[in-house]
Order: structure tokens, then sequence, then C-alpha cells
């Protein structure tokens, strides 16, 4: 125990880190506000801070707009397909790497976060020379390539983290018991892994729903929801209605990230990791 | 779950000894090999073949060069397009990048540790629970909501003009946006607008590998370090950093090259100075100088490849 009375009780935070931290937070989470404020601002052309009156009826106009509809459908299918293929990838090299040691298993891993590590205009870039060289058109589809390479790395990590917890006597036991590799699957490594799965197939369509840089080299005509904005960005159009857009997106990020979280915050109790 | 209950679930009726599914299994099973094959080979094959062989594409595509008057690609390996890099603009463009991606490396270390620390340290249960929701949803919300919130927040007539207006402190910013280098016409159009929406857009991916690494920290050992006596500050310097460093470079890892591939923001915020990924965007698209924008892109792959490498010896992979 300490010795000294004076000093103060490592168990609690001094001020100075209490309000670093705090300063980080607020930092992190106050500019999102502003965002919802503006989106009810009646100030059609500037930024004008504070504004000077608030309004539903941006809401109204933006539900309207034919490109915003055909924006958001564009990037839910591709985000909802990208998930797909990340999960099905993701998962099964979760699978080998969680319960094989190998030869060339280093480099594996590292193809894994290279997406990812890489700067995302690096693998635009690579994608549209290789669609160009193999004379692959642009289409819905190259945009689903491109979302599904970076968001593999995601799926894998949720699923990577939830196998090695996974009692490996669970697995034996059920073979010991007669059952064969896919009733194993089914019955005891897949409802051990369920919530990881589901929570790391979100976080996916969240990182596909919402990227740019990599949209920009491998779509052609198309606009995704974010292509969409980037062009209102450059060159507005309508302010009150990028604003609208961009609370919906908060929402639509949000939910996900909340189920998510949930999902996996119950993860420490995989079932057989008591011993 | 109990033991009884999950023998239900991982018995069903007994199967018969013949059935397709036990053949396969059995083969499977008896090979491990097989079942790794099974398991690593389709992942292995789509990043492989879409990831890497557009990787290479890229880096061959770089090793050529363009024909300055028809305009068309030469299909033979020279170092001369690499050779363009170091024209005084190009080489400006590269070290301009690098600079920006170091110094928003370093900021947002400086400014995620405190919350890290708390997180990891001091919070308990709900507030725990609080403050991974209160870095997470920043992580995962829209790249170009953030984006956008900055532009409005930034504007000449925007929220922090207004406040600082009303603080009297509009002099403090036109004093700092008469500075050269960092300053600029407006917040909007500066370095310090660019490095400040960096750091919003990339802090929670700072702080959580930090503060996974230190979880990892025993409290113990902090008691220790105290007992010896040590005051808080040389038990900060001499244990806690040493410690978290893994973590430090995990989160720079995301930090530098995320600030290294950008051109979104410097597009929409920042000086009409280019920076990495404009050069990319524009050579491709604009120019039409494949070879060029190719070499640029190779840039941040060499950068990152030393960075990764570095990374690796101080164990950096096991902190994310």
């Amino acid at each position: 125990m300490r010795s000294d009375p004076k000093r103060s009780d490592p168990n609690r935070a001094s001020l100075p880190l209490k309000l670093g931290a705090g300063f980080g937070i607020l930092f992190m989470h106050l500019p999102l506000g502003f965002i919802i404020l503006y989106a009810f601002t009646t100030e059609e052309r500037s930024y004008a801070f504070p504004p000077p009156g608030l309004t539903l009826k941006w809401f109204a106009v933006a539900w309207e707009r034919q490109d915003i509809r055909d924006a958001l459908g564009l990037s839910l299918q591709v985000a909802a397909i990208a998930t797909v293929a990340a999960l099905v990838l993701g998962t099964l090299a979760a699978g080998a790497l969680s319960r094989f040691r190998f030869f060339g298993r280093e480099p594996v891993t590292l193809l894994l976060i290279l997406p990812i590590a890489l700067p995302g205009i690096v693998t635009g870039m690579a994608l549209r020379t290789a669609f160009g060289v193999a004379d692959i058109p642009f289409s819905f589809w190259t945009i689903v390539l491109g979302h599904a390479t970076f968001c593999i790395v995601v799926v894998y990590n949720n699923a990577v983290a939830r196998l090695r917890r996974l009692n490996p006597s669970l697995i034996e036991a059920s073979m010991d018991l007669g059952g064969n590799a896919f009733q194993t699957f089914f019955h005891v490594i897949l409802p051990n892994t369920a919530t990881a799965l589901l929570a790391g197939g979100m976080l996916a369509f969240a990182l596909s729903f919402d990227e740019v840089i990599v949209t920009t080299f491998t779509a052609g005509q198309q606009s995704t929801l974010p292509i969409w904005m980037l062009q209102e960005l450059v060159r507005p159009r309508q302010r009150p209605v990028t604003n609208v857009v961009a609370v919906l997106v908060i929402i639509a990020t949000f939910l996900p990230i909340l189920a998510a979280y949930y999902l996996t915050r119950g993860g420490e109790a995989v079932e057989g990791s008591g011993k | 779950m109990t033991a009884a209950a999950i023998d239900r679930r991982a018995l069903p009726p007994p199967p018969g000894r013949h059935g397709i599914a036990r053949r396969l299994s059995d083969i499977i099973l008896r090979r491990r090999g097989l079942l790794l094959a099974c398991l690593l080979i389709p992942p292995l094959l789509w990043l492989g073949i879409i990831y890497l062989g557009a990787l290479f594409t890229l880096l061959a595509h770089s090793l050529f060069s363009i024909d300055e008057f028809a305009g068309t690609i030469i299909y033979q390996p020279t170092l001369k397009t690499f050779g363009e890099l170091l024209r005084p603009a190009n080489l400006d463009i590269v070290l301009r990048t690098v600079g920006l991606a170091t110094v928003v490396t370093l900021l947002a270390a400086v400014i995620g540790f405190p919350v890290a620390w708390y997180a990891a340290r001091y919070a308990r249960g709900r507030a725990k629970a609080l403050f991974y929701l209160a870095v997470m949803m920043p992580l995962w919300s829209s790249y170009l909501v953030k984006l956008y919130a900055w532009k409005l927040l930034l504007a000449k007539e925007g929220a922090i003009g207004w406040v600082a207006a009303r603080l009297g402190l509009g002099g403090v910013i036109d004093a700092w946006l008469s500075l050269p280098l960092v300053g600029g016409p407006s917040l909007s159009v500066s370095y310090t607008g660019m490095v400040l929406v960096f750091l919003y857009l990339w802090l929670p991916f700072m702080i959580l590998p930090i503060q996974a690494a230190l979880e990892r920290v025993p409290a113990s050992m902090l008691e220790a370090s105290s007992d010896l006596g040590a005051r808080p500050g040389q038990t900060f310097r001499t244990v806690v950093l040493p410690l978290a460093m893994p973590g430090v470079v995990a989160g720079a890892i995301f930090t530098f090259s995320l600030t290294l591939g950008d051109y979104i923001v410097p597009q929409v915020i920042g000086t009409s100075a280019l920076v990495l990924g404009q050069a990319v965007y524009m050579q491709q698209g604009v120019a039409g100088n494949l070879p060029l924008a190719a070499a640029f892109a190779v840039v941040p792959i060499v950068v990152m490849v030393i960075f990764l490498t570095v990374a690796k010896r101080v164990g950096a992979f096991d902190a994310v």
C-alpha cells in the first residue's frame, strides 16, 4: 500500500487528465452537433452562425429529391453485397488464422490488413488501373469489388477475436460426442460466434456505406450517397438539403454502431470461456 | 450455459455413419491441411487476384512512361517517371504531404493519449461504456459528414468566427492567419484548418489502439513504481509510456496512412497547394498521365512499408 498519505490516490484521475480527456471527447462530438443544428436553419446560401431561424421544410424538400433517393439506393445495395462477400471471406480467413499455424501465416495476415493499412488512394488507383488493363467497364460490380476488398478485414478482426476466445475443448467435446465437422460448425461454432459476425457485418456495412475515396476511382457515372455529398461539398446547389442528408447519414451510421456495440459487449461470455 | 444444454445442441440425432456429410467431414478432419485449404483459399484468391493483382498493375504502370506529344503510354520499363517525381514541383508535393501527415499524427497522439489513458485506467462500469461509445461513434460516423461539419465551423461567417468575435478573440485568429505557412486568407483556406480537420477525422483511430495497449498495463505495476518512490511523472515516463508505445505506433499507422492518402479534405478545405492524393487524382484524370499517377501512388506504399516494418519491430500489431 501507499506509504505516503499526502500523495494523491493513484486510482483517482488527476484534474489535468480529466480536463484533457474531456477536451478530447468534446472535440470529437461538438462538430456533429452543429450539423444537426444547421439542418433546421432558414438560411439558404451561407453558413451563417447562429442560424437566423429554424424550420423543418428542408426535410420535406430532401424527401422529394430523386437524385438523393437514387444515390441512397445504390449505396445500400453496394453495401449489402459487399458486406455479404466480406462476411464469407473474412470469416473463412479468421477460421484459418485463429486455429492453424502454417507456413506463410504472417504474410497472409499482412495481406488481410494491407487494403486498409495502405491509403485508400492506392487501393482506388490500383483497382482503376487494373480495370483499365483488363478492359472491365465501370459498373455497380466494380464498386462492390473495391468495397468488399477493404471490408474483409473488419469482419476478420471481429471473427478472429471471438474465435480465439472460443474454448477449443467445446469443439473437441462435440467431436467426441460424434458430431461431424458440419454439425460442430452449425451447432457449436456458429452460435458462439454469431454476434461477433453480426457486429463485423454491420461495421463492414457502415464502412462501405461511407466510403468515398476508393469509390471515386471505381465508379463510372453512378453516384453513391457519399459521392453525391462530395459533389455538393465541392459545388453546393442547395446547402440546407445537404445538411438534411448529413443528419440522415449520422442516424444511419449511429444505429448499426450501437447495435454492434451491444452485440459484442457480452462477448466475454463465450460459452466455455469460463474455465 | 449448462453442460446439459450444450449436449443437446451439439448432439443432434445419431448421425448415419455413412452419410455424405459424415464422409465429407471425415475427409476434412483427417487431413487438417485440406480443412485449412478450404478456409484459406477463397479469401486468398480474392485478395491475391483482385487486390494484389491490382497493386502489381499499378506498380507496373509506374515503370512505364508517357509519350509527351501523343499522350499515350509507352509500355517499356523505365525509371524516367520516377525521375519526374524528383522535379521540384513534384518533390514539393511529396514532402508537403509527408510533413502534413507527420504533424497530424503527432498532434493526434498528444490529444488522444489523455482520453485513452482515462478510459483505460480510471473509467469504470457505465462511464467506461460511455467512453467507448464516445470514441466509437465519431470513428464510424460518416467521413463526409464530419468534413462537412468542419466546413460549417471554419467558414468565415461560421461558428468559430462567431464565438471568437463574441469573446473578443477575432484578433487572435487574424494574427494566427497572418503567420506564414500555418496561415492563409481564412481558416477554411489554410493549413491550420486542414490539420484541424484531419485531426478530427482520425483521432478515434489513435485513441482505440492506445487504449487497448494501456488496458494491458497492470495497476500493480504502477503501484510498484509509486512504492519505489517514483513521482507520477516519472512513472508515466518510465513505465506507462514505454508500455503504451505499441498502441501509439498502431494508431500512428492509421493516422499517418489516412492523411497520406486523402485528397478529399485538401480539396474541400485547405490551400491551393496540392497534396499527394490530389496529384494522383489529377494526373490520372485530368492530365491522363497514368504512369506519373502510379509513380505518385507508389510513394505512400513505400512510406507505409517502411512504417509497417518498423511498427512490427515494436510489436504494434499485437495491440490492434
